[in-house]
């Protein structure tokens, strides 16, 4: 049940902080998605020996959190709830990599440079992600959608489903909650109740699909879904995508810390 | 089972987006041509409703192991498969912009992973093909327990797949087929079992749910195979196109090299005797490897540290301007940001 309550509080923590009114939360969200999906595949294309050059794409998140406004505890700890699963897989990068590099007078596998890279990529790519939410919000990137030309059908259920997974989510705490205090001591759901907890609960949820439906009706839905918000594309978005990219390509292409640390040690020598 | 973009490269997730792109596009087209309207707000809720039964553990008296649904199977029994596959994918798109679980670029991986095989080769292969009799308590433990459990399996060793072919993890493909298969085949038996409850359930209480959407054209006239063609194609073309991009550079390569080897290995007869092998000689490479040249050219590039065509030749200098260069930049990320922050907050005690 914790986990519920953990995911609504993380739910209205990034409905709540795509509501300021900061220069980032300001551009327009279908340039942001751009941006952030470009950001992505960049950082993935990057080698698994490499770990330098990913350093300048450090500057893209940094900048989005202190221009956006964005608490960076939050989202740290979703970074840390992720980062496990992929320590699981790339821990045995330093097992099976037989190469090896000197260090500092140490000899040290290759594996864990693979290893910090395959870190440090996710901890890049999870926090723009989160970012691009919680700097646009569940309608905005719902408006990004349609103008990708993705279908209505999709986009709407996309939207309805993040709009009841709170009403669920609550829904299920108060259903466990009663069971709970039923069969005190227990963990989890007993298996003869397997069919009917759930069981109920979807059926109740197929009513109030229904309902919702019908409400939706009443209130003149046709199949379109308005938020009301501006969805023009101004001069300075463009600036923003294009200045990102170009910055994504060139830290792509040059090594800029590489460059700065041979610059910097040839100096010192 | 979500896979994360630090795990993939774009070539995989590209290949992956396009296949699971035509799907929902076919999806979509379906869902609007042969059901009624009612259907969307449905979905939407059947959605939110499969997120959180993702959150009730269910427990296994006795054993003490739980699980809980993947939801996969659960919607194409109720929904049908191509609104289930529509529902699922918004799931995944959710938990994938609000959670972090699984990447946006790994979005396509993971939507076929769990999207495709349940509804779309698990429901109407398996599941449809024992329940076609008709619904009896006994067909709907063994055909939920078969589909979940295969599509569950498969699943997982697509992971195995695309993770092999992005090639950033070096996990032999036996040890990772090992790792993954059994643990999802326990997995999956938990999960069928609540599908089976679940379906009993609405079964009882409500048959004209489920039998509207198994009885119902929604699969009727599906020419699955046309489907499955399309998806080869579309996949094939991105993969090829991306990968023709990456190979200019060593990425590209690598990736193809990767996927041969792969290959290979799945061919080699004797997979645990390999993967002790493998083990063993890794964990010898401490003192005397080191001082073994690297095995390959491609290698001794990338070991200095760039990876880029200019820095070619492994040396401690190379090494230690990356190290230098990279800490600086770190620096002056945290710093600018600082700065921002500080600056912002000025401004803000100001204007109040």
């Amino acid at each position: 049940m914790s986990g519920m309550i953990n995911s609504l509080y993380n739910l209205r923590l990034l409905d709540d902080l795509a509501k300021k009114g900061t220069s980032i939360h300001r551009v327009h969200p279908l340039i942001k998605l751009l941006t952030t999906v470009v950001y992505l595949t960049v950082v993935v294309s990057f080698g698994r020996y490499q770990i330098s050059g990913l350093m300048p794409f450090l500057f893209y998140p940094v900048l989005i959190f202190a221009l956006g406004e964005v608490p960076v505890l939050p989202i740290l700890k979703r970074i840390i709830i992720v980062e496990p699963l992929i320590i699981g897989i790339g821990i045995l990068n330093p097992i099976f990599d037989h190469q090896t590099f000197m260090f500092g007078g140490f000899t040290v596998s290759m594996g864990w440079v693979t290893f910090l890279s395959i870190m440090i990529k996710c901890a890049l790519t999870v926090t723009v992600a989160l970012l691009l939410v919680a700097t646009t919000g569940m309608d905005g990137l719902a408006a990004a959608m349609r103008m990708l030309k993705i279908p209505k059908a999709f986009v709407l259920q996309l939207v309805l489903t993040y709009r009841y997974i709170a009403v669920l989510l609550e829904e299920a705490a108060r259903t466990l909650r009663a069971y709970s205090l039923r069969a005190p001591g227990q963990r989890g759901i007993h298996r003869s109740a397997w069919g009917t907890l759930a069981g109920q609960l979807l059926l109740r949820t197929f009513d109030r699909a229904e309902r919702v439906y019908q409400g939706m009706c009443l209130k003149g839905f046709t199949g379109e879904y308005y938020t009301g918000k501006s969805n023009r594309i101004r001069i300075i978005d463009l600036f923003f995508l294009a200045g990102w990219i170009s910055f994504f390509v060139i830290a792509r292409i040059y090594n800029i810390p590489m460059l700065l640390g041979s610059l910097l040690t040839g100096v010192l020598n | 089972m979500h896979m994360a973009d630090a795990l993939i490269s774009p070539a995989v997730g590209g290949a992956m987006w396009a296949a699971t792109g035509g799907l929902a596009a076919y999806s979509i087209k379906k869902v609007q041509s042969d059901m009624d309207e009612k259907k969307v707000p449905l979905m939407g809720v059947m959605g939110a409703f499969v997120f959180a039964a993702q959150m009730v553990n269910f427990t296994i008296p006795g054993t003490g192991s739980s699980g809980h649904i993947g939801g996969g199977l659960l919607l194409a029994i109720l929904l049908g498969p191509y609104a289930g596959f529509l529902t699922m994918s918004a799931i995944l798109t959710i938990q994938a912009l609000f959670f972090a679980d699984g990447g946006l670029l790994a979005l396509g991986c993971n939507i076929f992973n769990l999207g495709f095989f349940t509804c779309f080769v698990a429901y109407p292969f398996l599941y449809k093909g024992i329940i076609r009799q008709g619904y009896t308590q006994k067909r709907i433990l063994l055909a939920s327990m078969i589909a979940v459990v295969l599509g569950l399996q498969m699943g997982a060793f697509g992971v195995v797949l695309e993770t092999l072919f992005s090639g950033i993890t070096q996990l032999p493909f036996s040890t990772f087929v090992l790792l993954m298969q059994p643990i999802h085949l326990a997995i999956g038996i938990v999960e069928g079992l609540v599908v089976t409850a679940i379906v009993s359930f609405v079964w009882k209480e409500r048959p004209e749910i489920i039998e509207r959407a198994a009885l119902g054209k929604t699969i009727g006239d599906i020419s699955i195979k046309k489907v499955l063609t399309g998806f080869v194609i579309m996949a094939m073309i991105t993969g090829g196109v991306l990968s023709w991009f990456a190979s200019a550079n060593p990425d590209g390569l690598e990736w193809s090299m990767f996927k041969t080897a792969g290959v290979e290995e799945l061919e080699a007869s004797d997979g645990i005797h390999q993967t002790l092998a493998d083990i063993q000689s890794g964990t010898a490479f401490l003192p005397d490897y080191g001082f073994k040249a690297p095995e390959s050219e491609t290698a001794s590039e990338e070991a200095a540290g760039g990876g880029e065509e200019a820095w070619p030749t492994v040396s401690v200098g190379t090494s230690v301007s990356g190290f230098v260069g990279g800490f600086l930049t770190l620096a002056l990320a945290a710093l600018t940001g600082l700065i921002i922050t500080r600056v912002k907050s000025k401004k803000g005690r100001v204007a109040a």
